[in-house]
């Protein structure tokens, strides 16, 4: 399986009153057919405007992508034509939402928001948009879709306004589904229940997924690769089963840390992150996360490490990286 | 000196639901707490989880009687609450504070962070002039911020900083029961555990006691003595921290447990998860007997019928209360 997607030396900022925002920097990233990556990072880290920028969904002014190629189906999406681009959003590269209630048109039946990418994108007429949109709405598990294809977004619950989410972004059997922290607004119950949806549908239609999200609970039981992000810039990538066995950057560590887990010993004390996340304005030289890091030495404050590949799956952007991989504990708490 | 220092019995919170806009008709209720009893001993933490709209913050609020209970009793240290009114009640609230959610929201922009820690200590009369800007400072060391910030606005700071803010005005008037609602669900994770840890060092030093109030399992679990499950306005389990995970009983307790996921793929993969059917039906029409037999993988033709019996499973020592005909 080759690369579907490919990204490269992604750098996006935006001119705001106080400065400029150094929002993504030096993303490089491949996405392969079929694969689920996952992409963990807390607010502010550049995970959301990442992948935002590969459909060109900035907005612009304030944003700006000011570098890179995104490359797919042999073309670079950020050289290609405002209606180029268009065929491929939604049709070919699909995205849902974290806020499905924002994200749905409050005045335009569920029905109406399905057909119109079905006759915009694929040509349908109005009868066979409506039967295509009924299927979708059964295969995400909507019951009685026939009838509530007429309803409005307001009639849904949340869980089932993301389903509506997902069955719009399948519509056109797309090869990547762009999934931006789909489950963060939900209930635990109901988060279930759509993880369990896309593992399906992955499944019967065979999509790439790029799932975003702060949790790194998610992204165990989803995704066969992830990506964490800090400070605007990747900062390691592993397989699933090597990140979280022994973490290589100190920041994927802190993480891991400061979540208690519900099947550990109840420990008695959270081993927190110290510090605050970096000011993406005034971006000081050296490593985004020297400052709050217990691994940091003298050359972290001054130079910034590349990221690199220390294996043949994975790369972290770390001075002391080997340090890390050497721990006699691995991943968590010492 | 009683060895509980809240006793909540029966409580009950309705919203009313009204039709007309001159003559406002009453149609309906939202049974937005309907019927819950729990105890807080002095110095324990009770974790209260649910999802959206079980009416775990509702339940914090009747108890510090932001709301005005429908039915119920309140006892703070042997006082009972729901009949207190004025000056009595003012008196009683500098014992008790809350912690919010949003520390955007629950903090006015407009004034300087030393006059919002001061503000309980202008209200309750309990200092001034150049006491009360020592207090200020104190709290602000005490919860890990420079007594400087003093002079500065809200906007200045980053959430988990504001959260910080937060617990020092809660903590000015010196009280010995703390409402911490969702205190850590909008921030950040690597944020999340400075909030959580101080929260626990200022309970040993100041010996408070904790309502916490969230949807996040795996924290409840972490900083909790006992825990209460609440779902559609009812509590429907409560026990001790490790029997509640080890051996959950109440069958929404088992499927809310099995549905958080675990940072460890090896154990996602061999995990079975338990995945509950539906939505979680209106509190305005809550369902008859068992409210959870809509979606409940273990309903019997008893739970449709009746109510099943809030009723201690466990010993004497160590108890362990649920209500559902599986143990009938």
């Amino acid at each position: 399986m080759g690369a579907l997607l490919e990204v490269k030396g992604l750098e996006t900022k935006f001119f705001t009153h106080e400065g400029v925002v150094h929002a993504v920097t030096d993303v490089s990233y491949q996405l392969d057919e079929g694969e689920t990556l996952g992409i963990v990072g807390e607010s502010g880290s550049g995970k959301s405007v990442s992948v935002m920028s590969l459909i060109r969904l900035i907005p612009q002014p304030p944003g700006k992508i000011t570098g890179g190629e995104v490359w797919f189906d042999g073309r670079d999406l950020l050289k290609v034509s405002d209606e180029e681009i268009r065929q491929v959003r939604g049709n070919r590269i699909a995205m849902i939402f974290q806020d499905p209630m924002t994200s749905l048109n409050p005045v335009l039946t569920i029905g109406q928001q399905i057909t119109e990418a079905l006759e915009l994108h694929l040509g349908m007429d109005g009868r066979q948009a409506r039967e295509r949109a009924i299927e979708l709405l059964e295969l995400v598990g909507i019951p009685d879709a026939a009838r509530r294809l007429d309803d409005y977004p307001h009639q849904f619950s949340g869980g089932m306004r993301q389903r509506v989410m997902i069955a719009m972004g399948l519509s056109c059997n797309p090869q990547i589904l762009i999934a931006d922290e789909p489950t963060t607004a939900l209930d635990v119950t109901i988060q279930a229940q759509i993880i369990d949806l896309v593992k399906d549908l992955r499944k019967k239609v065979g999509m790439a997924i790029i799932w975003i999200t702060h949790d790194l609970g998610v992204v165990a039981g989803l995704a066969d690769r992830v990506i964490v992000m800090y400070g605007g810039r990747i900062v390691e990538e592993a397989r699933v089963h090597e990140l979280y066995t022994r973490p290589y950057h100190p920041y994927t560590l802190g993480l891991l840390n400061s979540v208690p887990r519900l099947d550990a010993a109840h420990s008695g004390r959270l081993i927190p992150i110290d510090g605050l996340p970096p000011d993406l304005i005034d971006v000081p030289p050296g490593c985004p996360f020297a400052p709050r890091c217990t691994f940091k030495i003298e050359r972290c404050d001054t130079e910034n490490p590349p990221l690199e590949y220390v294996s043949s799956t994975r790369r972290v952007a770390c001075w002391r990286w080997e340090v890390m991989a050497a721990r006699k504990d691995g991943g968590f708490r010492g | 000196m009683a060895e509980n220092l809240l006793e909540v019995k029966d409580l009950k919170m309705y919203f009313p639901v009204t039709r007309g806009i001159v003559i406002q008709r009453k149609v309906a209720d939202v049974k937005a707490v309907d019927g819950v009893s729990f105890t807080i001993k002095r110095g324990e933490t009770l974790g209260l989880v649910g999802e959206s709209g079980c009416g775990k913050s509702t339940t914090g609020r009747a108890i510090l009687q932001l709301y005005r209970p429908t039915a119920g009793s309140v006892r703070f240290d042997g006082r009972e609450l729901t009949t207190m009114k004025g000056e009595e009640l003012r008196r009683q609230r500098r014992r008790m504070q809350m912690i919010f959610q949003d520390p955007y929201a629950s903090l006015n922009p407009r004034m300087t962070v030393g006059s919002i820690i001061a503000e309980p200590l202008e209200i309750h009369k309990i200092s001034s002039g150049k006491e009360k800007q020592e207090r200020v400072q104190e709290l602000l060391r005490l919860v890990g911020l420079n007594p400087y910030f003093a002079q500065r606005y809200p906007h200045e700071f980053s959430g988990g900083q504001r959260q910080r803010i937060g617990i020092a005005r809660a903590l000015a008037v010196n009280p010995d029961f703390i409402v911490c609602d969702e205190p850590i669900s909008a921030l950040d994770v690597s944020i999340q555990a400075q909030i959580v840890n101080l929260l626990q060092d200022l309970q040993q030093e100041l010996k408070l006691t904790y309502l916490f109030i969230a949807h996040d399992l795996s924290m409840v679990r972490h900083i909790s003595d006992r825990v209460a499950v609440m779902y559609l306005g009812k509590i429907v389990e409560l026990t001790d921290y490790k029997s509640l995970y080890e051996e959950p009983k109440h069958p929404y307790t088992q499927a809310l447990l099995s549905a958080v996921p675990i940072p460890d793929p090896a154990i996602e993969a061999k995990r079975q998860r338990i995945i509950l059917q539906g939505d979680v039906p209106s509190p305005l029409n809550p369902p008859t007997g068992c409210r959870f037999h809509t979606r409940c993988p273990r309903v019997m033709d008893v739970c449709r019928q009746v109510e099943p019996e809030w009723k201690n499973v466990g010993t004497a020592e160590k108890e362990h209360w649920v209500a559902c005909h599986l143990y009938d």
